[in-house]
């Protein structure tokens, strides 16, 4: 019980604390938040509003947003994973190497990137459970390790190679950058699956026995193990779809780009994973927070590049606006929720 | 019983309205800069539109390629805006700016790649819904994925700098250090070829001890250098991609005990800094080449089509001169001071 409400019954309750635990509610503050700033842009741009233009936010926001599904599920247990990006462009390297240097199926090629990153998020898992070493080392250790063999196993190299720049990816890779009209507005199919993969997550996380392990891991471990969760096991898991998910980012991201890229994920992808989340709502100690949080906060971030630009503001104050925006949230959330420590 | 809950409440409200002032102002400050910017920027409906994206803001040949485009658009008539990569190979920053360029309803976006093939989709998508697409410096791969390019021709600005190096360095023994861009980048190995081609020698010769990333950048090339040093101790001759490289280069050189004397250090960029590095003595020879034209010409060519519908096409020369020190027999280059006087940054 927290101490306000123990001090006074609940009729007694002022306007301000009801706005408090209005704000409180899970993803309402991003959620607001996103309402103001499409308030904002339209109101500055007669184009922001534009079916065209939101399908194309949520394309740009496709891929950071499943990659900042996983980031909110290790961060849900009070971790962090800082190779996201990098382990996402080892597995779209190994995805069009082997399509195309190999000979292997698509599907085939597809399949070995994907578990490329499980097998990434197996190794960040095994390290923080079995050899107890912080999330935080572990994944700053695992993002050079992806980062370097990107660059070896590329050699380097942009695929498809060659100098033709006629894309010959097997159509497979490409499928979730195609679309499908509604209305006069193209749909990508990626955006389709980022949320399926949302809506799936969230049931998982707040339907399922699992979800609330990892939410009581996160919250306090110890007191998870006495209640008996297996909290290796749940942390394991995390990670390990935590990898999965970075899999179909790099599917996605090969998708959107037409190539497999040696230089991806390196500069935006890991903070703006973690910049989602943080303005999602969910909390960087852990056990507290949702995936939709963590979508709109991904919207957001893709909104403000894009309104920016539409109304003809430089890109750089798009840094600017999302640097704020991190402390407010930030902020907003111990404001809102100090009272219950 | 009730009392230290009061002074509980009292302090958590006054933590409260401080913290909230701060946020309150912190946000107003933010909306204001931002709004400013917007003024300053903005775009008004009647003017041609032209889109600007740079591989990153804050080295100095795209800041003036920024300046250069900025003055042009205003000449004309046209309305800037512009984008930049988090860093130089930052492809998702550019591809996210081309699209949004095209959304926000550019003519034409001026782009200088940040990899020769990564951007190629988007601009396909961009030239579909009819905005005219003109690489700056560097050449997308194919060539034929932008509408044009406006570029220095940057093979010959590697042969020139080759040629100077090996005129530099008759009949001594030579041991080289290249330091390149990054991986992909299509204007770093044009001007790594043409180096190797005016030295007069093949990719993977063994008087090449080394070559390494320095981002274009100096800091990184100051590590590289190092590293190639340990490798090996002897180089006495080292091809840096641009002029910042080469300053890192330099410092590298310097505290593994090397004099100016002893060393050859060759360059392409041509920007002031790097121009008052070879009048320093730093730099032995440089190739200059003129952002500033690149940028007014790509803004002329967009307002050009906006006005008559005629695209630009192919290639575009937009110069390029070696200056040096010391002039060599055989070469032929350009005093510091033209350099200064043409040189930008």
């Amino acid at each position: 019980m927290t101490a306000e409400t123990s001090a006074q019954p609940p009729s007694a309750r002022s306007p301000l604390d009801w706005i408090r635990r209005f704000l409180a509610a899970p993803a309402v503050g991003p959620f607001l938040a996103l309402l103001l700033t499409m308030a904002f842009f339209s109101l500055k741009s007669d184009r922001f509003l534009q079916g065209p233009n939101l399908s194309l936010v949520l394309q740009q926001v496709m891929v950071v947003g499943v990659l900042a599904i996983g980031q909110t599920l290790v961060i849900l247990t009070a971790g962090i994973d800082l190779s996201v990006g990098t382990v996402m462009a080892f597995g779209q390297i190994v995805m069009t190497k082997f399509a195309i240097d190999q000979g292997y199926s698509p599907l085939t090629a597809i399949a070995l990137g994907i578990l490329a990153c499980v097998a990434f998020g197996v190794l960040n898992g095994a390290l923080v459970t079995g050899v107890r070493l912080p999330a935080f080392i572990v994944t700053l250790g695992t993002l050079n390790i992806a980062f370097a063999l990107t660059h070896i196993v590329s050699n380097d190299l942009t695929y498809p190679p060659g100098t033709s720049g006629a894309s010959t990816l097997p159509s497979q890779l490409l499928f979730f950058g195609r679309t499908f009209t509604v209305g006069h507005t193209e749909i990508t199919y990626g955006v389709v699956l980022m949320f399926v993969l949302f809506a799936l997550a969230w049931f998982s996380l707040t339907q399922t026995a699992w979800g609330r392990h990892v939410y009581a891991t996160g919250d306090n471990p110890e007191a998870a193990r006495l209640t008996g969760i297996k909290t290796w096991r749940v942390l394991l898991s995390v990670y390990t779809v935590a990898g999965l998910m970075y899999g179909i980012a790099a599917w996605l991201l090969v998708s959107r780009t037409e190539l497999g890229d040696p230089n991806a994920g390196q500069t935006t992808e890991n903070l703006d994973s973690i910049t989602a989340v943080v303005l999602g709502g969910t909390s960087l100690f852990g056990g507290r927070g949702t995936v939709i949080g963590t979508l709109i906060g991904a919207i957001i971030v893709g909104i403000f590049r894009n309104g920016l630009t539409l109304i003809g503001v430089e890109v750089i104050y798009q840094y600017l606006v999302t640097g704020v925006l991190v402390i407010l949230a930030v902020a907003v959330d111990q404001l809102t929720h100090r009272r219950r420590l | 019983m009730r009392d230290p809950k009061r002074r509980l409440t009292l302090r958590l409200s006054q933590r409260t309205v401080v913290l909230s002032v701060v946020l309150v102002a912190v946000v107003a400050a933010t909306s204001a800069i931002v709004a400013a910017a917007s003024a300053t920027t903005g775009s008004e409906s009647a003017k041609v539109k032209v889109g600007l994206i740079t591989k990153d803001a804050t080295n100095p040949f795209f800041v003036k390629m920024h300046a250069g485009a900025t003055r042009a658009a205003r000449q004309l008539g046209a309305s800037l805006t512009y984008a930049a990569g988090k860093s130089s190979s930052d492809n998702a920053g550019q591809i996210a700016a081309i699209e949004n360029m095209t959304t926000a309803g550019v003519k034409g976006i001026l782009i200088t790649v940040a990899d020769g093939k990564a951007e190629n989709a988007a601009i396909a998508k961009a030239r579909k819904k009819g905005v005219v697409v003109i690489a700056l410096d560097s050449p997308t791969v194919p060539q034929s994925a932008t509408n044009a390019l406006f570029a220095t021709n940057n093979f010959n600005a590697g042969v020139l700098i080759g040629k100077y190096a090996r005129a530099a360095t008759k009949g001594k023994k030579v041991t080289i250090g290249m330091l390149d861009e990054h991986a992909g980048s299509s204007v770093g190995a044009l001007r790594h070829n043409g180096f190797l081609k005016g030295f007069g020698i093949k990719s993977g010769n063994s008087q090449i001890a080394c070559v390494g990333n320095g981002e274009g950048q100096t800091a990184p090339s100051q590590t590289a250098m190092e590293n190639c040093l340990q490798k090996n101790p002897n180089i006495n001759v080292v091809y840096t991609i641009n002029e910042p490289s080469a300053a890192g280069a330099w410092t590298a050189l310097k505290n593994a005990g090397k004099t100016q004397a002893a060393t050859t250090i060759v360059s392409v960029d041509g920007g002031c800094a790097g121009v008052r590095n070879v009048r320093a003595g730093v730099i032995d020879a440089t190739s200059q080449q003129y952002p500033l034209l690149m940028a007014s010409r790509g803004v002329g060519a967009v307002v050009k089509y906006a006005k008559t519908g005629i695209k630009p096409r192919g290639y575009t020369d937009t110069g390029v001169n070696l200056i040096a020190k010391k002039a060599l027999v055989g070469v032929r280059s350009k005093t510091v001071r033209y350099g200064l006087a043409n040189c930008w940054g």
